[in-house]
């Protein structure tokens, strides 16, 4: 078992983690009400593989995030408000209501905008990597993809030159075992889609709970470590589940109770807050303010992005190119 | 002045701009392997020497890594220039053109910028149906793409210096019998010119007028154009006097000069090696349609490769490819309208 941390970075990691899990479960309430337009593709239960990978990221290192990107997003530091005005189509949402729920994102804190083609983001990190190699700086990308994506041709086409290349690079599977809603295991023969087709492009892996957030943590810094000092490429395979569905409406007919019980024992929100007070590394009353302050940070930006008035139409027709003034 | 064939007119181009800003860089496949030919069209021949193999990059054969690598790295503050070797090939990474290169300035509200060039040679040279097509027509559909097509060595020295500073993704369409490099095609035009040794650049969406005429207009790209030009000078003999325009960039594209043109001739033909069906000649008639009928003396006449998959066997390659002739005896009938 890892180290546990410090009071503050483990109370640092839990907000984040509860920040997620409360941004989550509030737009899955807004869609309900049916007053949030478009789809969601939702992360909660995977909050220890946002966190973990990222809470050491420097904020000039850059995160390639996929269609399901909130978790990644605010745990590289994109605001709550920003993220919650794009999912109302806002202007003042992180990308002027042009990107929407999959392609949330801020180059200002490094997360550029997310992908919403499965597998599409992983030769653009290899991109990034290259051009901070090229660039000699010591930065680092870390690009999510899910199961899904291992079977894709980007998939293979990245690899393949990452290790050749030792771009600074890690890929980081959040493996939760359905491609939408199709178990991995009738897509692949592989236990571990990810780790197991990493040896044969010259990739160290690691396979990790990906529900405990400081063996996340602890295999991040690793493979972050490698990638900074000019190693290389690492593929992490986190396993983790879905608390909700693929996307909305999905009501996860093809997923066994039994499984989902199992999981659903091992949410990594619980079992981290669990941790907390078991260490001692902080009282119940102190968890209860942390957590009534992001409830409220979360409501704020909810009233916000509600009231928040809509792009005007004409920005439809703006940023098709690139302008300096943009 | 140097002259110079489009190959090499390239060549400087991107040599040039890479002395100039360090951001810039070559990959693609098979560029500047000692022994091998640089590209497969000499254009990178030489490259390696002057920058070494860090900016010279050798790619796996993995279109999509290619083209992503080029968006990632631009987004991250550099300006890659890939080459493809044959257009043909743009359709294994068309997820990494049209979803991302040109949508990430888009969805990002402008946060982030991709400039890069995508270098595609094309056109039909007797190598059959997968390394033969005009492809410059699909990427004109896309919105965040810029789309050209020199056809002079000046042009293509200036279009691609141009193309290389613009902050967007640029596909520059090369026609493989106007390269005139060393590598030797059949069918080959000896499109060789003068190209100033200093910088300049030409600026996209201003069309060139190759030669002036007041009878009829004929637009026509690349290849085409010399073709058109070949069947003018029959023409003129006969008393037609045709005006043809290069567009030189399809995106933007320079509709002013074609009306201005129209305005003088009233009868309008348009030429290219891309297919008829939905080819950028349908989109230039159907904008002259709406904004300058009143301009059109005549239906307007498109000469375009029929809807068929290029065939390999010369003689049959050569019937669906427009020829001067083709153009000559439908421009003999425009002018009689």
């Amino acid at each position: 078992m890892e180290q546990f941390p410090g009071k503050e970075r483990a109370l640092g990691m839990y907000q984040k983690m509860f920040l997620i899990r409360t941004y989550e479960e509030r737009i899955y309430y807004l869609f309900l009400e049916g007053i949030m337009p478009g789809t969601i593709h939702q992360s909660h239960g995977e909050e220890a593989c946002a966190v973990g990978m990222l809470y050491d990221l420097r904020p000039d290192d850059w995160m390639a995030s996929t269609h399901r990107p909130a978790g990644h997003d605010l745990a590289k530091g994109v605001s709550v408000r920003a993220m919650m005005c794009e999912m109302f189509g806002k202007a003042e949402g992180c990308c002027g209501g042009h990107g929407g729920a999959m392609h949330t994102g801020d180059i200002r804190v490094g997360a550029i905008p997310a992908n919403a083609i499965v597998g599409g983001n992983l030769p653009i990190a290899a991109g990034i990597g290259l051009a901070f190699q090229m660039q000699k700086k010591d930065n680092v990308c870390v690009c999510f993809f899910g199961d899904g994506a291992s079977n894709e041709g980007s998939y293979h086409e990245t690899m393949n030159a990452a290790g050749l290349w030792k771009l600074p690079v890690v890929f980081v599977c959040e493996n939760n075992l359905y491609s939408a809603t199709t178990s991995i295991k009738l897509t692949c023969v592989l236990e571990n889609v990810a780790a197991d087709r990493a040896a044969v492009y010259g990739i160290p892996s690691e396979v990790v709970d990906g529900n405990d957030v400081l063996a996340v943590n602890a295999a991040a810094g690793r493979a972050i470590a490698r990638a900074r000092s000019g190693g290389g490429p690492t593929i992490l395979e986190l396993k983790t589940y879905r608390h909700g569905g693929h996307s909305r409406n999905d009501a996860c007919g093809y997923r066994p109770k039994e499984e989902e019980a199992y999981w659903f024992a091992r949410d990594p929100v619980h079992r981290f807050r669990a941790r907390i007070l078991e260490e001692g590394a902080a009282t119940e009353e102190e968890l209860v303010q942390l957590e009534e302050a992001v409830q409220a940070e979360v409501e704020e930006a909810v009233e916000y992005a509600k009231a928040a008035p809509f792009p005007p139409n004409e920005s439809a027709l703006e940023h098709v190119f690139w302008k300096e003034e943009s | 002045m140097a002259v110079l064939s489009i190959a090499e007119a390239l060549k400087r181009a991107i040599q040039e701009e890479m002395r100039a800003d360090p951001t810039v860089f070559v990959m693609g496949e098979d560029e500047d392997i000692p022994g091998g030919m640089g590209g497969a069209f000499t254009v990178t021949k030489g490259l390696a020497d002057e920058f070494g193999f860090e900016r010279v990059i050798n790619t796996p054969i993995s279109e999509i890594l290619i083209a992503g690598a080029c968006v990632g790295a631009a987004m991250a503050g550099m300006r890659p220039v890939a080459d493809l070797q044959y257009g043909d090939f743009l359709f294994c990474m068309m997820d990494q053109l049209v979803n991302q290169a040109a949508k990430m300035c888009y969805m990002s509200n402008g946060q982030v910028k991709v400039p890069m060039v995508m270098r595609a040679p094309c056109g039909a040279t007797n190598r059959g149906a997968q390394h033969a097509q005009s492809l410059e027509s699909y990427f004109t559909h896309v919105p965040g793409l810029k789309v050209i097509c020199p056809s002079t060595a000046y042009d293509a020295k200036g279009m691609m210096k141009q193309a290389i500073r613009d902050d967007n993704p640029v596909l520059v369409f090369e026609h493989k019998l106007l390269y005139g490099g060393n590598r030797k095609e059949a069918g080959q035009l000896n499109a060789v010119g003068e190209v100033p040794e200093e910088d300049y650049t030409v600026p996209f969406g201003k069309a060139a007028v190759r030669r002036a005429g007041g009878d009829i207009t004929i637009v026509a790209n690349l290849l085409m154009c010399y073709k058109a030009l070949e069947a003018a000078e029959v023409l003129e003999r006969e008393g037609i006097h045709c005006e043809v325009i290069d567009p030189r960039s399809l995106v933007p594209f320079d509709y002013e000069t074609v009306l201005a043109s129209l305005e003088k001739t009233g009868k309008l033909m348009i030429v290219h090696e891309d297919h008829y069906n939905c080819g950028w000649g349908a989109q230039l008639a159907s904008y002259v349609a709406e904004q300058a009928i009143t301009l059109l003396d005549a239906p307007v006449v498109r000469i375009a490769t029929p809807d068929v998959p290029i065939p390999f066997s010369p003689p049959l390659e050569r019937f669906v490819i427009p020829s001067a002739e083709r153009i000559a005896q439908a421009a003999r009938e425009l002018a009689k309208l």
